[in-house]
């Protein structure tokens, strides 16, 4: 289509050091895990690796763009040159015939090194004790629980032994030492799982319930199908003992194994609102505190700014309302556009020109673009110098564009100091973690235009107008 | 049949005065805002007469015959597409350029339906504005970005009663994907010289691409467009 010719892509920061003109560089901007609990939307940062690829003849690497869990499988079909599925399959089967397969499955996550990267997450998991620490300690409370079981006449269960450890002590590694996108693969596998724990649906409860009720039969059966005699019950007592005291020994080691493994993804999402919440303080206050300054010789202007963001604030603190964001209940992407054209309008007193074409129903990621829209037109307002701002947005079936342009000085990306968040978070990042693309493009003195392109969910509504 | 259907063909000579600066005709209700313009367009434009209402206008603009008519699209005696209708039999070679307030497409349709060759807003820089005269005066046609966005919108994917209907002919009811394009960069606020630089093109095939564009927007039943006119010309 026609915005993808050539120029929308230009200025897009794909050297490392291209970070200056945003805080982040180009790797930081795969999407953090949190925005894509689906996955269904296929791959976000095309590393070109796609198709059907004949036999590969470099060293075994894990496929990152075709993969369902660690991408093991895909790189050995892409090495071997067999069918994915059937290399699947094979891995499936040998988990359900004793755990190996899944035991092999982690082990090669673990040391087989992702595509287009030299380290497996083993390597950089060796530098990690805490986290050897805490899958030794998982490995230790499965030896227990496995040493119970045997006591108790379920022997079976001792072949899973090995397959069990390794898997579970691998993962934690992994979980630990992964890069940001294939922790979120791991999120999203795991979710259903933390889901349960959660458990405030009934339907999490009912699970449990059955799951409980199952375990408990079975533990039943076993019990009570072997003779009951006190020659039996007292190898069961010295085994109570011998795990009584396992317990004390090592009761308080793994109860901080639980809480580190809790407060670690506590963590994760206090950053990621951290995040947030620097973005939403950079798109309100922050912007209104640099407009109050430039206008300092207007004392009503002053006074006018600072009474509107008192406003905002307060009402995001005590409403809800985030400041920055449309109400997106009834909102159409037309009427988002119009808002954004309004509002800067009247707040930085420069013409905004908004030309929209089509239109749909608002969706988060659609919320998202336009909050990118917003800001950008905010930037190009407050520095380019120019008299007009231009925006234009397209809906069409796939995909929605805006595209932000002035005709002002313009500016070299490049040059851009790094705390400066506007375009690398509130723009680049914002429309990123939403599986959306920008790019900027401006030429010094002629002016700078901003592109966003957000693919649009399907099963969206279409546009309710002809 | 719209005033001049073939762009390029009378160049300078008929297009513009003596001088070579195009002749431009003013027709607006706001005396105010026709002294601002007069002073933005300078001595790049001749201004040969100016008019308040629709009467005035037509005798005023036989009688005088200017390159360009500026045309407010909202008069007190009716729609600025009076003034068309009734000059451009008479003075095929009087090209009309719309500028308008408002943004609302019906007022902007209805007026390059009745033949004018443009269409501006007013807050058009003065460069901007004596830049689309001279274009329409040479035969050009000029689009500003607003009339951009209502021509894809009104081209966009067929609605179903019209994929099914006789009378819908490709040829004029349908955007080429090339027209597209530049429709989609004057949107986005690009001049004809830099679009022309974006998808290689010269700036001539640029005009000729907005020209048939300005024809189909003429002469196509595409239901949107019959719609709007109708619309407005009810009221």
């Amino acid at each position: 289509m026609a915005e993808q010719t050539g120029l929308a892509l230009t200025w897009r920061p794909e050297r490392p050091g291209g970070g200056r003109w945003g805080r982040r560089p180009a790797s930081d901007l795969v999407p953090p895990p949190e925005r894509w609990p689906g996955g269904r939307r296929g791959r976000r940062h095309g590393r070109g690796l796609r198709g059907p690829r004949p036999r590969n003849s470099g060293p075994l690497r894990r496929e990152r763009d075709d993969r369902l869990a660690g991408g093991v499988a895909a790189g050995l079909a892409a090495r071997t040159g067999l069918n994915v599925t059937v290399v699947r399959t094979v891995f499936v089967l040998a988990a359900l015939a004793g755990g190996f397969g899944t035991a092999a499955y982690v082990a090669a996550w673990l040391l087989v090194p992702a595509a287009g990267q030299q380290r497996s997450i083993g390597s950089k998991a060796m530098t990690d004790p805490p986290g050897v620490a805490l899958a030794a300690g998982l490995g230790s409370l499965l030896v227990v629980v496995l040493l119970i079981a045997s006591a108790l006449g379920a022997g079976w269960l001792g072949s899973l032994a090995w397959p069990l450890l390794i898997s579970a002590a691998g993962l934690v590694l992994i979980w630990r030492n992964a890069p940001a996108d294939e922790q979120a693969t791991m999120r999203r596998l795991a979710e259903p799982l933390l889901g349960l724990a959660e458990g405030n649906r009934r339907s999490g409860t009912a699970v449990r319930v059955a799951v409980a009720t199952m375990l408990l039969a079975v533990g039943l059966f076993i019990l009570l199908s072997g003779p009951v005699s006190r020659a039996a019950l007292r190898p069961l007592g010295g085994v109570a003992l011998v795990m009584a005291a396992i317990v004390v020994v090592l009761g308080p080691w793994w109860l901080r194994i639980a809480r580190d493994l809790v407060s670690e993804r506590q963590a994760r999402v206090r950053a990621e609102e951290r995040a947030d919440l620097a973005t939403r303080v950079h798109d309100s206050v922050l912007q209104t505190l640099a407009l109050i300054q430039r206008r300092a010789s207007e004392p009503q202007q002053v006074i006018q700014l600072a009474r509107a963001q008192e406003r905002e604030l307060r009402s995001w603190l005590f409403g809800g309302r985030a400041p920055g964001s449309m109400d997106e209940r009834g909102l159409t992407l037309a009427a988002g556009i119009r808002l954004i054209q309004q509002e800067v309008e009247a707040q930085h007193g420069v013409a905004v020109e908004a030309v929209t074409v089509g239109d749909c129903d608002l969706d988060d990621d659609l919320g998202a673009l336009l909050a990118a829209a917003r800001e950008a037109t905010v930037n190009a307002v407050k520095w380019s110098g120019a008299e007009v701002v231009s925006i234009f947005a397209e809906v069409e079936p796939a995909r929605v564009s805006v595209f932000v342009r002035d005709r002002g000085r313009g500016f070299d990306p490049a040059a851009v100091p790094g705390d400066r968040k506007g375009l690398a978070e509130s723009v680049h990042a914002r429309m990123a973690r939403r599986g959306g693309s920008s790019a900027v493009r401006s030429v010094q003195g002629e002016g700078t235009e901003v592109s966003l392109t957000m693919p649009r969910a399907l099963g969206t509504r279409q546009p309710s107008r002809a | 049949m719209p005033a001049a259907s073939t762009p390029g063909m009378s160049k300078p000579g008929t297009g513009t005065g003596a001088d070579g600066r195009p002749r431009v005709f003013f027709v607006d209700d706001h005396a105010l805002f026709r002294s601002g313009v007069r002073s933005e367009l300078g001595d790049q434009v001749e201004v040969v007469g100016e008019a308040d209402d629709v009467e005035p206008a037509i005798a005023l603009i036989a009688e005088c015959v200017p390159d360009v008519v500026l045309l407010d699209v909202h008069l007190p005696g009716g729609g600025g597409q009076a003034v068309v209708t009734a000059i451009k039999d008479s003075h095929p070679q009087v090209r009309f350029l719309a500028l308008s307030a408002s943004d609302a497409p019906e007022d902007v349709i209805a007026t390059i339906r009745a033949g004018a060759r443009g269409y501006v807003t007013k807050t058009i820089s003065g460069p901007g504005l004596v830049d689309a005269v001279r274009r329409v005066a040479a035969g050009d046609a000029v689009f500003s970005p607003m009339l951009a966005g209502f021509v894809l919108d009104a081209f966009a994917a067929l609605p179903p009663e019209s994929a099914h209907r006789p009378a819908f002919d490709p040829e004029l009811d349908q955007l080429t994907p090339r027209e597209r394009e530049v429709l989609r960069l004057i949107a986005r606020g690009y001049t004809y010289k830099e679009i022309a630089r974006e998808l290689y093109l010269s700036v001539k095939t640029v005009e000729s691409h907005v020209s048939s564009v300005l024809r189909k927007l003429q002469l196509s039943t595409r239901h949107q467009l019959t719609r709007w006119a109708t619309e407005r010309r009810l009221n």
